[in-house]
């Protein structure tokens, strides 16, 4: 089954290791990413005031690309990008003055009204392949692993595109509990990483961070789990920082939440891209005997 | 550090057309807001604002544009909307945050200069912090 994909631009770049393995292990649950041709910047903030509808033309161009590739859903992987499309859909959904304004400046043919349907990859698994389903194609069970979800800001706020419940997110546990792995929830899991404040502040980033890594620490997390490369950018960065400034302080793997998927999908290490990850996640897994075992394992056919 | 002095309203400090396009920009009834704090509680940048969330609210609707323009809040302000999901009464403080930042940046006065970043920084992050960064804090 193919469906439409929307990779944005750091995946391109930085986030290697959040874009391979997805793609890979999609293949192998039987789903093509099929990359929508053309695409640009989704703008990576939404506009957030009213006048301002210069700023809704890349996203929404995006959109109509995806009506003319022939298709009605679009899954994105980054939590940014995620936000900004399906924000955008809904002002076209639901303003029809805006709506008219944008489809007659963008021209492309297209009339859109925002019925192209926005989903991060999370909820395919979810929604379309279920965890159940998923459990059972797992080759490698992650056993051992105490991972913590971390959501960030944008796979959850504003509520009208939140992927899953804003106070009390569980789709990640279930995501990894899928997997064998064992979650740590902590209650700074959907706090905020400091976003763009690190172009502006970058020496303030461990302050936003240091609540989060060190809840997620006390409760016995080994590693956390993303869906943002902004997130890992920050946590990354951060925890740099606070090995310097905090005696005792333990720097942790950052994982995407596809590497752990692909890994446990038997797709071998190579896939994952770990060299790419803050925090020298091969030790960890090593150490969990994830990545003698993988090497065994044939790859399965998609 | 937080102002935590009286607030002084004249005539001679409200600027009406202040609120106005505060209004206008944000698309909220600053009205609605009951001074309850949800917004200041949940923000994880409260503690680096001069002003607070909630204060800047009572502050727009007040139209005290001196008192907002000095003040570092909505540069802080990482537009991760805790508060909006958080407030009881449905008002959106994230988007009269913005609203303060576009009545700045408008008058063609950037946060950040681009070429002010280091370049091995600029080459380090990633491109969602660039361009939601250069969004965010230049005009």
């Amino acid at each position: 089954m193919s469906l439409a994909y929307y990779p944005g631009c750091t995946l391109k770049t930085r986030a290697r290791n959040l874009e391979e393995p997805a793609v890979a292990s999609m293949k192998a649950l039987g789903f093509k990413l099929d990359e929508v041709p053309g695409w640009n910047c989704c703008g990576a903030v939404y506009s957030l005031a009213e006048d301002d509808l210069i700023h809704q033309v890349a996203p929404v161009r995006n959109l109509i690309r995806v009506k003319k590739q022939g298709k009605t859903e679009l899954v994105t992987l980054c939590a940014f990008c995620l936000n900004t499309l399906k924000r955008a859909n809904l002002l076209m959904r639901n303003d029809p003055e805006k709506r008219d304004t944008l489809n007659d400046f963008i021209d492309e043919g297209i009339d859109y009204r925002g019925d192209v349907k926005v989903v991060h990859l999370l909820e395919v698994l979810r929604d379309e392949i279920g965890w159940e389903a998923l459990s059972q194609r797992v080759k490698l069970p992650l056993r051992g692993l105490k991972a913590a979800p971390y959501y960030g800001c944008t796979l959850l706020r504003p509520r009208e595109v939140a992927i899953d419940d804003v106070e009390n997110p569980t789709v990640l546990g279930h995501f990894l509990r899928a997997l064998g792995a064992s979650p740590v929830d902590f209650p700074e899991s959907t706090r905020c990483c400091g976003s763009y404040q690190v172009v502006s502040s970058p020496d303030g980033i461990s302050e936003y961070a240091r609540p989060i890594l060190n809840s997620a620490l006390a409760r016995g997390a080994e590693a956390l789990v993303l869906t943002c490369p902004l997130c890992d950018y920050n946590l990354g960065r951060a925890q740099k920082e606070l090995a310097k400034k905090q005696s005792g302080f333990r720097e942790m793997p950052l994982f995407y939440f596809t590497q752990l998927l692909g890994l446990a999908l038997g797709l071998g290490p190579d896939v994952c891209r770990f060299e790419l990850n803050h925090g020298r996640p091969e030790s960890l897994l090593s150490e969990k005997g994830l990545l003698s075992e993988v090497e065994s394992v044939q790859p399965i056919g998609g | 550090m937080t102002k935590k002095g009286p607030v002084t309203i004249s005539s001679k400090k409200s600027r009406r057309d202040f609120i106005k396009k505060v209004k206008e920009l944000s698309g909220q009834n600053l009205q609605l807001c009951y001074q309850c704090g949800m917004c200041t509680g949940n923000c994880p940048s409260a503690t680096s604002m001069d002003i607070s969330p909630r204060r800047i609210i009572e502050f727009a609707r007040l139209g005290l544009e001196e008192d907002i323009a000095s003040s570092k809040t909505v540069w802080v302000c990482a537009s991760c909307l805790a508060c909006t999901v958080n407030c009881p009464r449905g008002f959106d403080l994230s988007r009269v945050m913005e609203a303060i930042r576009l009545l700045t940046l408008r008058k063609n006065v950037d946060r950040v200069r681009p070429e002010d970043i280091p370049p091995e920084e600029r080459c380090d992050l990633p491109q969602i912090a660039m361009v939601s960064g250069l969004r965010k804090f230049t005009g």
